[in-house]
């Protein structure tokens, strides 16, 4: 087995240029754990975490982007300033694991992973996330939903790594809420981010743990759309009640040792209501 | 290998709250647990498990396997030089599978290697060809004869019943129902770990464990190996944990025969995943009650029928059954009772030891009995348990009458009495993380509905059933300093603290130390039962006591007074009617005093065919109160506090007592919510800590409590066990508390979020 420690985007570019389908390490904190349980094999290893460029983040002001770099761990996720700009992401980050994991685990290593349980991944979705991707040869960058294909697939082809991330700051309230059957350090059996942003006059809602990918809703989306009024903040009973059917119906769940596809279909319906309703307290 | 004694220099006597001896080294990582354990030139073992619940092996080709290099070893059930089974009750359990395999993950072969990945590689290429055989997985299939047998001893490991006073007696109040308790985990933190050291030409070998009782352990294992007991020798390796899951031999069989195969030494460990697979679990139970009650809620009869899963081998599941079925009146007054228990073999893992051994299992019924007959009667949770509460004096439904110090109402009343939380329901504002879901910010406090819920436990300590139980303990003192050798083993429970407090107090020195816990002294019984605070406290307590008469007919012979006039007095020995005083340090210079102790309890007797006899030794008692907040849409819980008295005679150590009433009740919080081995067609689905979820940090209540220290006679130290009982009724309370906030039957553990909201 190789290890290879680039300090460059550059190096670590040419070294998987050259070993295309070396294993890159970011955190390890997916990837130690399929390497203890005997679920992969690795090779030669690119690690990641002493690559300067990639643990950075800008915020573009004028463009109102936030650009994060693929090392950016939960940890600074979940503190200013990046918290302010993103407010459900920063929430997503609080309920990773527990701080030794926060600490180590990066939103590049989520986004390698693509678990439909990935904390951070409803987030990026809804906020309609670009990714960045890169190559000895040239970049390219991805809406979040084209990237993520499939559980624990991705579109990243052999050779590119993930640069970062870039999401839009919107000025209005958004969330994520995460169904575990403990209080902390637990798998999301079912997750659900929130997004409203009033420029737009648009709401978007994605589903995690409730289907082999993350989940968007766009009816759910379009009836919150006409029946909110951004203004009042307020929201009636019946169009929570409305929206929160569409999100169970949008949800495809399955059964396993984690919990039921009832109980799950179930959960994203109440977070989804709960969420509406917090992002529009008036009724 | 560290050979040097633990050296003991707090100086706390009976009664101090004092840490650990080892408890600094813990903390900072230096302790050196069995999983660290290495030796000059040794080899890595590892086990072939199967991969099905029930199979015939056709066939296996272990050439794949000696063909890799570095590997040293290959056993199977043909290397096995003695015994081809070990049990602690009954030895039906193979070293290894030899024609047919009965659960997923029973050992199959064996390999020596000199580096884990060769150990992997080389089990990767052993060839077994297996015939796919019924698993039997239900266990009333076991008992109605539907399935044939899939062990030679038949699918009933034992049946008992109960069957005292009028059974013709019914109503006029009844209330009944069916209670299930899911497979919890000891889920010890230090996994499995051995390292086995073979004497010079292989004719005898050392082994250094974690296990709970190193004689049994070498009984066990001198059989399989065909060697006289005397040429196998144990020493305690560090120990993370225990509560049950080391009772039962694991790699302690395969790590000495690969060493002695090699003659080379071989170091064992399991991953979690293996740990999952090779220890035993608590038996998941479906328990039927009916109770039978005057108009004013006490109690006339109960009738019950017990179904305890044992899994593919009898471990202690036998004595397990009679812990349930014993304690189905729980802590109350109950003269007429038809009880009715099976312990099954099934193609499931193994059951056998965990904390609280069966009466988990009877308390969960009960205490949701109690709650029906409550409600049935129009009384509180608190009226009808102390109506119904049992004294010293009672004779409970095997015919045995509690000598013990019993104080029922005591416990109740005091739990009562403490502070429910100040807290408003859905937690302190501002704090989020203390509404139910935690961390995932699922509610807000308009959502969440507040339970109070109440469990209470009687639970028999030490062994059962005609066993001579005994431990020993060897106690030497010279120039102030007492060295305690024992066979107790230090599981986390705190026995070495223990025991440095009783030599300190009974010899008056400060400098204890305890000497390496190994098989060179007598046997200490095992740490399980919640015994090893009467039984080896007994045995050091004895041990000294034998010294300090010595010392005294010493001090009185030289200063020509009579030793009976002796006694300690701080550091110092002193004459109770004179004004001779000398310290012990300079009385006990230079010429040591040795003196061993056996301590055994009084005996015990069989059940007979109507389960009626004095089949137990003593018994302890606990209360717990649980205030929950639920989220009914959700399902999800969080506990709030937990407050409970508990029956402990004397808190020789109240911060280790603190201790275990503490891991106790997050171990029962654990089985009432989410601690659950989840097998599918005998398969686990959740071997990992991923998915077998233990409580965190933000799972655990506050905790008040209130010991009740009413010194108990028959108890060497006036100390009851304290270890079972926080675990026992903490489970039902906790339940009885959702239920409360939900106005909802829940007859199963763990509750799930959907048993509540969907
Ligand atoms: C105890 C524990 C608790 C956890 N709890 C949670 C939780 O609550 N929620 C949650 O979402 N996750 C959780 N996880 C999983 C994990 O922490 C996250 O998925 C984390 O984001 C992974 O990041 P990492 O930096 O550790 O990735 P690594 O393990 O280093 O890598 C993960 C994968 O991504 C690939 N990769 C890494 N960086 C790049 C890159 N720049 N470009 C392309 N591919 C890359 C790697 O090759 C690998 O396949 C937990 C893990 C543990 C061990």
């Amino acid at each position: 087995m190789s290890v290879i420690v680039p300090l460059t985007l550059h190096d670590a570019l040419q070294a998987l240029a050259e070993a295309p389908d070396a294993t890159l390490l970011a955190g390890g904190t997916d990837l130690m754990v399929e390497l203890n349980a005997g679920h992969r094999q690795v090779t030669d290893v690119v690690s990641l975490s002493r690559v300067a460029d990639l643990c950075t983040w800008q915020h573009d002001p004028v463009r109102q982007v936030l650009t994060l770099g693929a090392g950016i761990t939960y940890a600074e996720i979940a503190t200013e300033p990046i918290a302010q700009w993103v407010p459900a992401l920063a929430q997503a980050a609080r309920t990773v694991g527990s701080p030794q994991i926060r600490n180590a685990a990066t939103i590049g290593g989520n986004l390698g992973t693509c678990s439909p349980a990935g904390d951070g991944l409803p987030v990026l979705s809804a906020l309609e996330a670009v990714v960045h991707l890169r190559s000895a040869t040239g970049s390219r960058d991805l809406p979040f939903d084209e990237f993520m294909v499939g559980p624990k697939r991705t579109a990243r082809l052999p050779g590119e790594l993930i640069t970062g991330v870039s999401v839009p700051v919107l000025d209005g309230w958004q969330g994520y809420s995460k169904v575990g059957v403990r209080n902390a350090m637990v798998i999301a059996t079912a997750s659900v981010a929130l997004v409203t942003d009033p420029a737009a006059r648009r709401v978007r809602l994605a589903l995690g743990s409730v289907g082999p990918v993350i989940l968007r809703c766009p009816e759910a989306e379009a009836a919150a759309a006409t029946a909110v009024d951004f203004h009042a903040a307020s929201v009636s009973d019946s169009a929570v009640e409305h929206f929160a059917e569409l999100a169970r119906a949008a949800a495809r769940p399955i059964d396993d040792h984690r919990s039921t596809a009832a109980y799950r279909r179930h959960a994203v319906g109440v977070l989804a209501g709960r969420l509406l309703r917090k992002a529009f307290p008036n009724g | 290998m560290t050979e040097a004694p633990v050296r003991d220099q707090l100086r706390g006597r009976l009664g101090d709250s004092i840490g650990r001896p080892d408890g600094v080294a813990k903390v900072q990582g230096s302790f050196e647990f069995s999983g660290d354990l290495t030796a000059d030139g040794f080899l890595w073992g590892a086990t072939l498990r199967s991969p099905h619940p029930h199979a015939r092996i056709v066939r296996i080709d272990l050439s794949g396997a000696w063909r890799i290099s570095g590997v040293e070893a290959v056993v199977t059930a043909d290397d096995v030089p003695g015994k081809a089974t070990y049990g602690l009750i009954s030895d039906d359990q193979p070293v290894f599978a030899r024609d047919v395999v009965r659960y997923v993950g029973e050992p199959v072969a064996a390999v020596a290697a000199d580096h884990p990945d060769t150990c992997r590689r080389a089990l990767a290429a052993i060839v077994v060809e297996y015939e796919l055989l019924a698993p039997l997985t239900d266990p009333e299939r076991a008992i109605d004869g539907s399935h044939e047998p899939i062990h030679p001893l038949g699918n009933v490991v034992r049946h008992q019943r109960i069957v005292r006073g009028d059974q013709t007696i019914e109503g006029p109040v009844v209330v009944e129902g069916t209670y299930h308790l899911g497979m919890q985990d000891q889920a010890f933190l230090g996994l499995e770990a051995a390292l086995a050291v073979p004497d010079p030409g292989s004719d005898g070998v050392e082994l250094f464990v974690a296990t709970q009782w190193l004689h049994e352990d070498r009984k066990q294992i001198a059989a399989c190996l065909g060697f006289a007991e005397e040429k196998v020798r144990l020493t305690l390796g560090g120990v993370g944990g225990a509560f049950g899951a080391r009772e039962d031999i694991s790699l302690q069989v395969h790590a000495c025969l690969l060493a002695l195969r090699t003659s080379r030494p071989v170091r064992m460990a399991y991953g979690r995943e293996e740990s999952f697979l090779g220890h035993v679990h608590r038996h998941p139970c479906t328990v039927f009650m009916r109770h039978h009650a005057h108009p004013d809620g006490r109690i006339r009869r109960i009738e019950a029928r017990f179904v305890f899963d044992g899994g593919a081998y009898a471990s202690t599941s036998s004595a397990v059954l009679i812990n349930g079925i014993t304690h189905a009146q729980g802590p109350y007054k109950c003269e007429h009772a038809t009880v009715d228990g099976w312990a099954v073999r099934t193609n499931n893992l193994p059951c056998g030891a965990m904390r609280g051994f069966g009466v988990v299992q009877a308390c969960f019924a009960h205490e949701g009995q109690m709650d029906k007959l409550a409600a049935a009667v129009g009384l509180d949770p608190v009226e009808i348990r102390l109506l119904n509460a049992m004294e010293t004096g009672d004779t409970l439904i095997t015919g045995q009458v509690i000598e013990n110090v019993a104080p029922v109402a005591r416990c109740i009343t005091e739990t009562a009495a403490l502070p429910l939380p100040s807290e408003p329901v859905g937690g302190h504002d501002g704090d989020p993380l203390r509404l139910p879901g935690g961390s995932g910010l699922t509610a807000d406090r308009s959502h969440i509905r507040r339970g109070i819920g109440w469990g209470v436990a009687i639970k028999n300590l030490m062994y059962s059933e005609a066993f001579d139980d005994y431990s020993t303990a060897r106690v030497r003192l010279i120039d102030g300093v007492a060295s305690v050798k024992f066979a107790t083993s230090e599981v986390g429970q705190g026995f070495v603290t223990i025991a440095g407090q009783i030599a300190r107090s009974v010899l008056g020195v400060d400098e204890v130390i305890i000497e390496p816990i190994d098989t060179s002294v007598g046997s200490a019984g095992s740490t399980s039962a919640s015994r090893q605070t009467w039984m080896s406290g007994g045995a050091v307590d004895g041990a000294c006591r034998l010294v300090r008469e010595r010392l005294f007919e010493r001090v009185g012979a030289a200063n020509d007074i009579d030793p009976l006039r002796l006694a300690i007095d701080g550091t110092d020995v002193v004459d109770t009617e004179g004004t001779l005083r000398v310290p012990v340090v300079e009385a006990s210079a230079g010429d040591p005093i040795d003196e061993t102790f056996e301590h055994h309890h009084r005996p015990t007797e069989d059940l007979d065919e109507n389960g009626q006899g004095n089949c137990h030794t003593a018994f302890a008692f606990v209360a717990h109160r649980a205030v929950v907040d639920v989220d009914p849409e959700l399902g999800l819980v969080k506990v709030v506090q937990i407050a409970t008295a508990q029956d402990v005679g004397r808190a020789l150590n109240p911060l280790s007592v603190v201790g275990q009433i503490e891991g106790g009740i997050a171990q029962g919080l654990g089985l009432a919510v989410m601690e659950e081995i989840i097998l599918v067609d005998g398969h686990v689905r959740n071997a990992s800590f991923t998915d077998y979820l233990l409580p965190t940090f933000l799972d655990m209540p506050d905790v008040v409590i209130s010991l009740i220290e009413e010194p108990d006679p028959m108890a060497p130290l006036g100390a009851k066990g304290v270890g079972e009982p926080p675990t026992i009724s903490s489970t039902p309370a906790v339940v009885a508390a959702i239920r409360d906030a939900l106005g909802k039957d829940l007859a199963r553990v763990p509750v799930r979020p959907s048993d509540i909201c969907l």
